[in-house]
């Protein structure tokens, strides 16, 4: 019996929310972990250093296209040569169509958004309407997947041979069958949906010209950028940086809410983060409803003098 | 040289020409045009979540049941490139019981032509693809079209499940959809970005903002979704190795500690030594 994890790469090395896939996929404790990567991750000893038994990478270029056909025909085939019973995913945009695709081909029951371990009897707890609550369910079949929403898990190291060797996946004629025009991506900068600690901004910071306030502060935090809705529907922003209902789903340890009222929309992104600190001009928006930390006050005086004490506190 | 008679019979042959030249055009559209789009019926996001029975059953009260947001956007794409050609079909298809017809007629009025109910409990990802493939599977869409997720069970793989039932390629999030003839041009969202893609028809699609604009029913609209077909068709048999056990709700959110503006250094150290999230 084995465990496959399937380790995405983003801008040349593991994602952060992969990792925690690979710490709860040695958590479970159904034997050797094993872990699928394409392409030459620049932390690739950080999947030994948390369990990973075998590394099997991939090296054919053209997996450089995020195909989730293709993927899903490798991720199978490996995981039936090695005789996982598991395969365990970090849930991201790329990963559902993965996790849809490879359930299907490999016949597996799987629950996505997965928040705890199973117990005996594989019951599993995963978030649902958006944050809001939890179900559990069973999955009774012999084969499974599990998604694990991002920052679920707490990462301790668990130091494995991590054994790279070269995996050579067979795919059908389906795979690659999208082409990739053209990519845009923004660099250097932290990933919204993996981040540990999230800085947004909305309309009361007035104008996109005000947006150094933000990131500056999200600078000396080590922290991704994010905006409400009106704010990348005035192009303030782009739409990437949307936290809410119909953008990204947060879930770090500390959400900074600055300027933004706290709409039901945007609360639903946020939902899920553990400590929410509030900076609004309005005494009464609902944003202080959901935070755990409040300032009243104007965020033009207030957010310098706040980056300035972190910058001296860190 | 010809009469004034004559000249008219010339234009109006040309004109006439023109015409059956466009009427091929037309049916290539038609052709290519043929749309589903699957809605999920899901409490509005102001809505409050709470269960009954012993955390077995999700509490109506209270509950406005509206189109999924997501799904919201894919009908409205649809309907905007079945303006954009001036022909080709929407047929939507929701997994549900009776209750959710109010929904099916709102989509209707927003402009689909025809609407499918398969009457059942829609238990999970697993079952709901069964049955759109089923649906799907000898009616030669073009595009299927759905939203990227539901937002009550945020699962977020039915559309690559229809696409391996039906054989198709499947693109999701979808942010952008132009038709090209033969091809769809895209643009999906990546973390941190986006790509632009082109892949042939027929797609599965899981789409999100900013593809289009929601739209809001006419008068009209809501008047002609009176009498326009809703057929209701049994579930087929489909597991999904899956079963539920029961619901619970998160630990309420503590109080928010208030710090005045003149303090920041007071909220540093709160978020530090309290907290610890620094």
């Amino acid at each position: 019996m084995s465990v496959l994890v399937f380790l995405e790469i983003s801008e040349g090395s593991i994602k952060k929310s992969s990792i925690e896939a690979l710490v709860y996929g040695h958590s479970l404790q159904l034997g050797d972990v094993h872990a699928m990567v394409a392409g030459n991750p620049s932390n690739l000893d950080e999947a030994a250093k948390f369990g990973a038994v075998k590394i099997h990478s991939i090296s054919d270029s053209r997996f450089q296209n995020m195909d989730s056909v293709a993927y899903s025909e490798a991720l199978s085939g490996l995981a039936t040569q090695i005789g996982a019973s598991v395969i365990v995913l970090a849930k991201s945009a790329f990963t559902d169509s993965l996790t849809a695709r490879t359930s299907f081909i490999w016949d597996a029951a799987a629950a996505t958004n997965v928040v705890s371990l199973p117990d005996s009897e594989f019951n599993i707890k995963r978030s649902i309407f958006t944050g809001k609550a939890f179900e559990t369910v069973a999955l009774s079949s012999e084969r499974k997947i599990i998604s694990v929403r991002k920052n679920a898990v707490a990462v301790t190291e668990s130091p494995a041979s991590g054994e790279v060797v070269s995996f050579q996946p067979s795919v059908s004629s389906k795979a690659f069958a999208i082409k990739t025009i053209s990519t845009e991506k923004t660099s250097g900068e932290v990933l919204l949906s993996d981040a540990e600690i999230v800085v947004s901004g909305g309309r009361g910071l007035k104008g996109p010209e005000n947006w150094g306030l933000i990131s500056d502060m999200a600078k000396v935090l080590g922290a991704a950028t994010g905006c409400s809705k009106p704010v990348s529907d005035l192009h303030w922003r782009p739409h990437h940086e949307h936290v809410g209902q119909t953008g990204i789903k947060v879930s770090p340890n500390l959400y900074f809410a600055i300027g933004i009222s706290g709409a039901i929309q945007h609360v639903a992104g946020i939902s899920s983060s553990k400590v929410i600190v509030a900076i609004n001009k309005d005494a009464d928006a609902p944003i202080f409803k959901v935070a755990n930390y409040g300032i009243v006050g104007d965020a033009f005086e207030i957010v310098p003098k706040l980056t300035q004490a972190l910058r001296e506190a860190l | 040289m010809y009469s004034k008679a004559e000249k008219a019979c010339f234009f109006i042959n040309n004109w006439l020409g023109v015409r059956s030249k466009f009427r091929i055009l037309h049916h290539y559209y038609q052709r290519l045009m043929k749309i589903l789009v699957c809605i999920s019926s899901v409490p509005d996001t102001t809505s409050k979540i709470s269960f009954s029975d012993n955390g077995t059953k999700l509490d109506n009260n209270g509950i406005t049941w509206i189109i999924g947001p997501y799904d919201d956007y894919a009908l409205a794409r649809a309907v905007e490139l079945k303006e954009a050609s001036g022909n080709g079909s929407i047929t939507v298809i929701h997994v549900g019981g009776a209750e959710s017809e109010p929904v099916i007629r709102k989509a209707l009025a927003i402009g689909a032509d025809e609407a499918v109910r398969v009457d059942a409990h829609a238990s999970d990802g697993f079952f709901v693809a069964a049955q759109i493939a089923a649906y799907a599977k000898d009616k030669n869409f073009d595009l299927v079209l759905m939203g990227r997720e539901s937002i009550d069970y945020n699962s977020g793989i039915v559309h690559g499940l229809v696409a391996e039932h039906l054989g198709m390629t499947a693109i999701s999030p979808v942010m952008k959809l132009e038709v090209n003839g033969s091809e769809a041009i895209m643009d999906r969202e990546i973390e941190g970005g986006m790509e632009t893609l082109s892949a042939s028809f027929p797609l599965v699609l899981g789409c999100q903002e900013p593809i289009a604009e929601w739209k809001i029913p006419s008068m009209r609209g809501i008047m002609g979704a009176r009498t326009k077909p809703l057929n209701v068709i049994p579930a087929v048999a489909a597991s999904s190795g899956l079963s539920f056990k029961n619901y619970e709700l998160p630990p309420p959110r503590t109080t928010c500690k208030m710090v005045a503006d003149s303090q920041v250094a007071e909220l540093v150290s709160l978020l530090k030594t309290e907290a610890k999230v620094i």
